[in-house]
C-alpha cells in the first residue's frame, strides 16, 4: 500500500531535472521533501499529478501505475494543494471546496446533494466552515490555506501532495497547518510535502527525501537522515543541532 | 460582492425579460401591427383556428419579416454571448472574445471572398463558415506545435493568423468593382441582421445547438479549467480535451453567428462581463445567464437598430456604440461594487 516511485528520470529538452528517482510512502506517512531551489521538486509532484507525462520509470499507487490509469482514477488516488493559487475568476469559498468532489460525478454533471455535503464536511474538518459564503480571493493567505486543503479533502483521495503550503504563511499559521497535515496522517492519509524549512520537516514529518540535482541525496527517517553534513550539502550552510526537551533544533551558523 | 444570492431567480427574470421582449419585439416596425393582430397571426401559424382581424401585409411581415430576424437576434446574441463566456474561461483572461481565435476574421475572409466570386446569400454564408472553422482550427494546429504554454501559444497563433486574414480581406476589398462589390462587403462586414430569413433561422439552428448543448452540460467542469491545466488535472479532468471541446464548441457558435450575421462585436465580451456580476463567476449558472442576456441584448439592440432612424443603422456599429461606454462604467464601477 503506499505510494512507490522506481527509477524516475525525466528532462527539459536536454536538460535532466530527475535523474533515477526511487523512494517511497507507505499509507499515514509523512513525507517531506527538501532540496534546494531547482532540486526538481516542482518535477517530481508534476509527474505525481499527471500534468508531466514524459517521464521513464514507474510510480505506483496500491500497486497500480499511475500511468494506465484515467484522469478521474488518478484524482481519486492523489489529490493536490498547491503552493498559493491566483484565481482569475472568482469563486466564493464553498464552490472552491466543492471542485474537490468533481471528478466524483459524470462530466456532464454538476454537483449533487451528497458533495454538496462533502464540501461542507471537508471545511469543517479544517475549521474553515465559518467561511463557506466568503469569496475565496478575499480571504488571507492562511484562510486560503485551509480551503485548499479542505477542497484535496473533499476529493477523497488517499495521498495529499503538498507543494511548499507554509512557505506564504505568517508564522503561526505555518505551524498550525503543518499540525493539521500531521493530524491527518493519523487518519490514514499519506502526505507527500515539500519545504525549504529543515526545522518544520524535523518537526512535522516521518520521513525525509532529499534532492539535489534531481537525484536522491538521502532519504530516511527525518531524525536519522537530517544532518548538519546534509544541510550543508542542500543549501551550503553550516548548522549545529541542538536536543531540547520538545526535539532538536537547527540553530543555523550566520554571522550577525 | 454579493454574487451567489439566489441565482436561479435571477435567471427565471432573465428568462421573462427575454420572452417579454421576444413578443414585444413583434410590435416595433414600419407598418403597424396591434398585439391582438401579432398574437393572432402567431397563433394561427401554430396551427390555431383565430377568425382573421388583420390584412395579409401584416400577416407577411410579422411571419415572413420579423420572425425570422427576431429569432435570429436572439438566437446570435445567445450564441455569442456563450462564446466569449466559454473562451473567457478557457483562457483564464476576462480579455477574451468571440474573436479571439480568428473565428471573425476567418469569416470576414471567407464572405468577401464569397462576394468578390459573385455569390450571395447561402453561398456567402456557406463560405464565412468554412473559413471560420478553417482559420480556428490552423490557430489550434500552430499553438499546439509551439513550444511553451499552451495556453498562450494559442492567443499569440490567434492574433497572428486573425491579423493574416485581415490583410486578405483588405486586398479583396482592394482588387473589388467599388461601384457594386465593394460597398457590399464593407456593409456585410459592418454586421446586419436585416433580410433574415427562415432559411438562415434553419441553417442556424444546427451550430447552435451543437455548439450549446455541450457547453451547458459540461458548465460546472468549465469552472475547473479557469483554475489553470495543472490543478484542473489533478482534481480528475482530462483539461487538454475538455478545452478542445469548449473551444471547438464555442468556435462553432461565432462561427456560424458571423456567418449569418456579419461582424457584431462586443455583445461576447460585454454581456459575459455582465451576467458575472449579476450571477458570479460559476459557470453553473454564468452560461445560462449570458446566453439569456445576450439574446435580449441583441434583441433591444436590433430592434433599435431597425427603428431609430429611417435608415438601418448596421447592428456591428450599434453594439459597440453601446457596448464600449457601457463597458467602460462597468470597468470604473469594479472596485467601489
Amino acid at each position: 500500500m503506499g505510494i512507490l516511485v522506481q527509477g524516475v528520470t525525466c528532462a527539459y529538452g536536454s536538460r535532466p531535472v530527475l535523474q533515477d528517482v526511487t523512494f517511497s510512502a507507505q499509507k499515514g506517512e509523512f513525507l517531506a521533501v527538501l532540496g534546494p531551489n531547482g532540486a526538481g521538486k516542482s518535477t517530481l509532484f508534476r509527474c505525481l499529478l499527471g500534468s508531466m507525462r514524459g517521464y521513464s520509470g514507474t510510480i505506483t499507487v496500491d500497486g497500480e501505475d499511475l500511468r494506465t490509469l484515467s484522469p478521474g482514477k488518478r484524482a481519486k488516488k492523489i489529490a493536490y494543494i498547491p503552493q498559493s493559487h491566483r484565481p482569475t475568476f472568482g469563486y466564493s469559498v464553498l464552490d472552491t471546496a466543492l471542485m474537490g468532489t468533481t471528478r466524483q460525478r459524470s462530466p456532464f454533471l454538476s454537483p449533487g446533494k451528497p458533495q454538496v455535503e462533502r464540501a461542507r464536511e471537508a471545511l469543517r474538518r479544517v475549521g474553515a466552515d465559518h467561511l463557506e459564503g466568503r469569496e475565496f480571493s478575499r480571504l488571507s493567505g492562511g484562510e486560503q490555506q485551509l480551503v485548499l486543503l479542505a477542497r484535496a479533502i473533499a476529493q477523497d483521495s488517499e495521498i495529499l501532495v503538498m507543494d511548499e503550503p507554509a512557505s506564504s504563511l505568517d508564522y503561526g499559521n505555518q505551524l498550525r497547518i503543518l499540525s493539521m497535515v500531521r493530524e491527518l496522517t493519523e487518519e490514514g492519509y499519506t502526505i507527500l510535502l515539500s519545504t525549504h524549512d529543515p526545522q518544520q520537516a524535523l518537526w512535522f514529518s516521518h520521513r525525509v527525501l532529499a534532492l539535489e540535482n534531481g537525484a536522491v541525496a538521502a532519504e530516511g527517517p527525518a531524525r536519522e537522515v537530517l544532518t548538519a553534513d546534509l544541510i550543508r550539502r542542500l543549501y551550503r550552510v553550516d548548522t549545529a543541532f541542538w536536543d531540547t526537551p520538545q526535539g532538536p533544533m537547527i540553530l543555523p551558523e550566520v554571522k550577525l | 460582492m454579493r454574487t451567489k444570492r439566489r441565482p436561479v431567480t435571477k435567471l427565471m427574470v432573465l428568462l421573462a425579460v427575454l420572452l417579454a421582449l421576444f413578443h414585444l419585439s413583434f410590435l416595433w416596425g414600419r407598418l403597424e401591427v396591434p398585439l391582438p393582430q401579432v398574437i393572432g397571426i402567431l397563433a394561427e401559424r401554430c396551427g390555431l383556428s383565430v377568425t382573421p382581424t388583420w390584412t395579409d401585409t401584416m400577416a407577411v411581415a410579422v411571419l415572413h419579416i420579423r420572425l425570422p430576424r427576431i429569432l435570429l437576434a436572439a438566437m446570435v446574441g445567445c450564441a455569442l454571448s456563450a462564446a466569449g463566456t466559454a473562451y473567457q474561461c478557457v483562457f483564464q483572461n476576462p480579455m477574451a472574445s468571440p474573436d479571439i481565435l480568428g473565428a471573425s476574421s476567418g469569416a470576414c475572409f471567407g464572405a468577401a471572398l464569397a462576394i468578390l466570386l459573385g455569390h450571395s446569400g447561402g453561398g456567402v454564408t456557406a463560405l464565412a463558415f468554412g473559413f471560420s472553422l478553417l482559420t480556428v482550427g490552423l490557430v489550434y494546429l500552430i499553438g499546439r506545435r509551439a513550444r511553451g504554454s499552451r495556453i498562450l501559444n494559442m492567443l499569440l497563433a490567434g492574433m497572428m493568423v486573425s491579423s493574416l486574414f485581415s490583410a486578405g480581406t483588405s486586398y479583396i476589398k482592394l482588387v473589388a468593382d467599388p461601384s457594386s462589390k465593394l460597398p457590399e462587403i464593407t456593409y456585410w462586414l459592418m454586421g446586419s441582421l436585416s433580410g433574415a430569413q427562415g432559411k438562415d433561422v434553419v441553417f442556424f439552428l444546427g451550430p447552435l445547438l451543437m455548439g450549446l448543448i455541450p457547453l451547458v452540460l459540461l458548465r460546472w467542469r468549465v469552472n475547473l479549467l479557469t483554475l489553470g491545466e495543472e490543478e484542473a488535472t489533478a482534481m480528475g479532468v482530462d483539461a487538454a480535451r475538455l478545452r478542445l471541446v469548449v473551444i471547438f464548441c464555442a468556435t462553432l457558435l461565432t462561427a456560424a453567428s458571423v456567418s449569418v450575421s456579419g461582424m457584431i462585436g462586443w455583445v461576447g465580451l460585454v454581456i459575459p462581463h455582465f451576467s458575472c456580476r449579476l450571477v458570479g463567476n460559476d459557470c453553473r449558472y454564468l452560461f445560462p445567464a449570458s446566453m439569456l442576456m445576450g439574446g435580449s441584448f441583441l434583441l433591444l439592440v436590433d430592434n433599435i437598430s431597425r427603428n431609430l432612424l429611417a435608415t438601418e443603422i448596421p447592428i456591428g456599429i450599434l453594439t459597440a456604440f453601446i457596448g464600449a461606454p457601457f463597458f467602460l462604467y462597468l470597468m470604473t464601477r469594479k472596485e467601489g461594487a
